[in-house]
């Protein structure tokens, strides 16, 4: 037995429960050292599923200056590729997931 | 009792409906039914309405599935490619359980391009959750409006309601009708209640994403509420016939039994009928049965109608490309094992005239059994040539 609303009527992040992670051929590999924290990836990602995370601190002259970087949330990101597409700074890499890398034999 | 067009017969019936949202695109041969509600609307005769001019039908549709969600009573009318583009937002609209009303100047489907009337538009809309009445004359139009809104909104059914009527025929037709009183109408429809509704205080999403492990009940809950339609449309026939006066039947409308049945939806009924009392007078055992709702089918009403019946005619206005037309198939499904033979004949496509005589004569070849069973088009005879 199961419970359903008529019209599929819900709540607001209801749609949470689904996890489109395990949708995607492909996931999106951020290599930090290259990522410059522009957040281009983060306004692209059509799922939300991309934001930019402190990481430490850095020394400019006087100044101190936030490192962030991106961080992908894989339990929704469908591995569309769109974030590496606009990565400036070519720091996103997209890999195959290795439930894809078997071999027809 | 005024002589009012098919137009303003639907128009002033919405009115009398109070309707909170209407939302249209003008296409022939619909559009003076909405032009009329515009004129209603800009001389205030329309309470706190909202009347929204659409850049399309697409548009009119997807308003009025906005407009419904947040507990509104909405009003469409289009037809024929209006009604096709509204097509995929009308799914979503009987999927998202939402009950708006719409009236249908039945008209065809192009190529080739036609504005008259027949049966195809509303027959490509068969498997959409709407509920379909076909009216036979503008006085019924007029009574089916309030009673698509009691049937649509009942919590039982949730699901959008259109009333066809045949486009010229009916809509352009002056006819004398009977104009409903307000109180009449506002002692019979209740204001809309919605179970569920959208504010910007408690947000919604309606029709969400259904994973492969329940969309199919969303679905299989449509069909139920379908199937609930027909008792909940019964009870409402029937009150209306009490408050107004006029019984125009159940799903079906029919005479005695005969031997051979005659079946006919939309303006086309009353000549059917006229020529089924001439010949039975006779002495033919002939019997006229006019089919008024077309879903939910009402299946189980035309095998009680057509006991006793050895041949079954069924006028079409429309076709299923490949197939045999829709209500000859739905009818073969109701009567399967009866042994009845079934005569499913094509008339009126695109606007063609269907004279009385093409009528009597089709009903004679069947009595006189100078006719197979199976498809017939009433159709000249043509060859195609390469231009």
């Amino acid at each position: 037995m199961i419970r359903i609303t008529p019209g599929a009527v819900s709540k607001p992040l209801e749609s949470l429960k689904v996890k489109t992670g395990d949708w995607g051929a492909e996931y999106p590999v951020i290599e930090e050292e290259k990522c410059i924290g522009c957040g281009e990836c983060e306004i692209f990602c059509p799922d939300l599923c991309i934001e930019l995370i402190e990481a430490g601190m850095e020394k400019k002259g006087e100044k101190e200056k936030i490192i962030r970087v991106a961080k992908v949330n894989y339990e929704y990101c469908k591995g569309c590729g769109t974030c590496s597409v606009v990565c400036p700074a070519e720091a996103i890499k997209m890999e195959l997931k290795d439930i894809y890398r078997g071999e027809l034999k | 009792m005024k002589v009012v067009r098919g137009f303003y017969s639907v128009a002033y019936s919405v009115r009398l409906c109070r309707p909170d949202v209407i939302c249209a695109y003008p296409i022939t041969p619909q559009t003076e039914i909405v032009e009329r509600l515009a004129e209603m609307y800009a001389n205030g005769e329309l309470g706190n309405c909202e009347y929204v001019t659409a850049e399309s039908e697409f548009g009119a549709a997807s308003i009025l599935v906005g407009a419904s969600a947040t507990g509104a009573r909405t009003f469409t009318a289009t037809c024929s490619q209006g009604l096709i583009l509204m097509s995929e937002v009308l799914w979503n609209a009987s999927g998202m359980r939402l009950p708006i009303v719409l009236v249908n100047a039945n008209r065809s489907l192009s190529a080739p391009l036609s504005i008259w009337n027949d049966h195809q538009d509303s027959m490509a809309m068969r498997d959409a959750g709407i509920i379909q009445v076909y009216a036979e004359s503008n006085q019924e139009v007029h009574d089916m409006i309030p009673q698509a809104y009691k049937v649509a909104e009942d919590r039982r059914v949730m699901l959008p309601f259109m009333v066809c009527m045949d486009g010229y025929k009916l809509t352009h037709a002056y006819e004398p009708v009977d104009l409903l009183d307000q109180e009449i109408v506002d002692g019979f429809l209740p204001a809309y209640d919605p179970p569920v509704k959208l504010t910007t205080k408690k947000p919604l999403t309606f029709g969400s994403y259904a994973t492969p492990d329940c969309y199919m009940e969303f679905r299989v809950a449509m069909h139920d509420a379908m199937d609930r339609a027909r008792k909940v449309m019964d009870n409402v026939f029937q009150e209306w016939a009490e408050v107004s006066g006029r019984d125009w039947g159940g799903h079906i409308s029919n005479g005695e039994e005969a031997e051979t049945c005659v079946i006919a939806m939309g303006s086309l009924a009353g000549l059917v009928r006229n020529v089924v009392e001439e010949l039975r007078k006779e002495g033919k055992s002939v019997s006229f049965i006019k089919l008024r709702t077309f879903r939910p089918f009402p299946a189980e009403e035309l095998r009680k109608a057509l006991t006793g019946a050895s041949k079954v005619i069924v006028f079409e206005r429309s076709l299923s490309l490949g197939s045999e037309p829709p209500v000859t198939l739905d009818v073969k499904s109701a009567i399967q094992k009866m042994g009845i033979d079934v005569y499913s004949v094509v008339v009126g496509l695109g606007g063609r005239d269907v004279p009385r005589e093409l009528v009597k004569s089709t009903i004679q070849e069947v009595l006189e059994d100078r006719v197979k069973p199976g498809l017939h088009f009433k159709a000249k005879q043509f060859e195609e040539v390469i231009p």
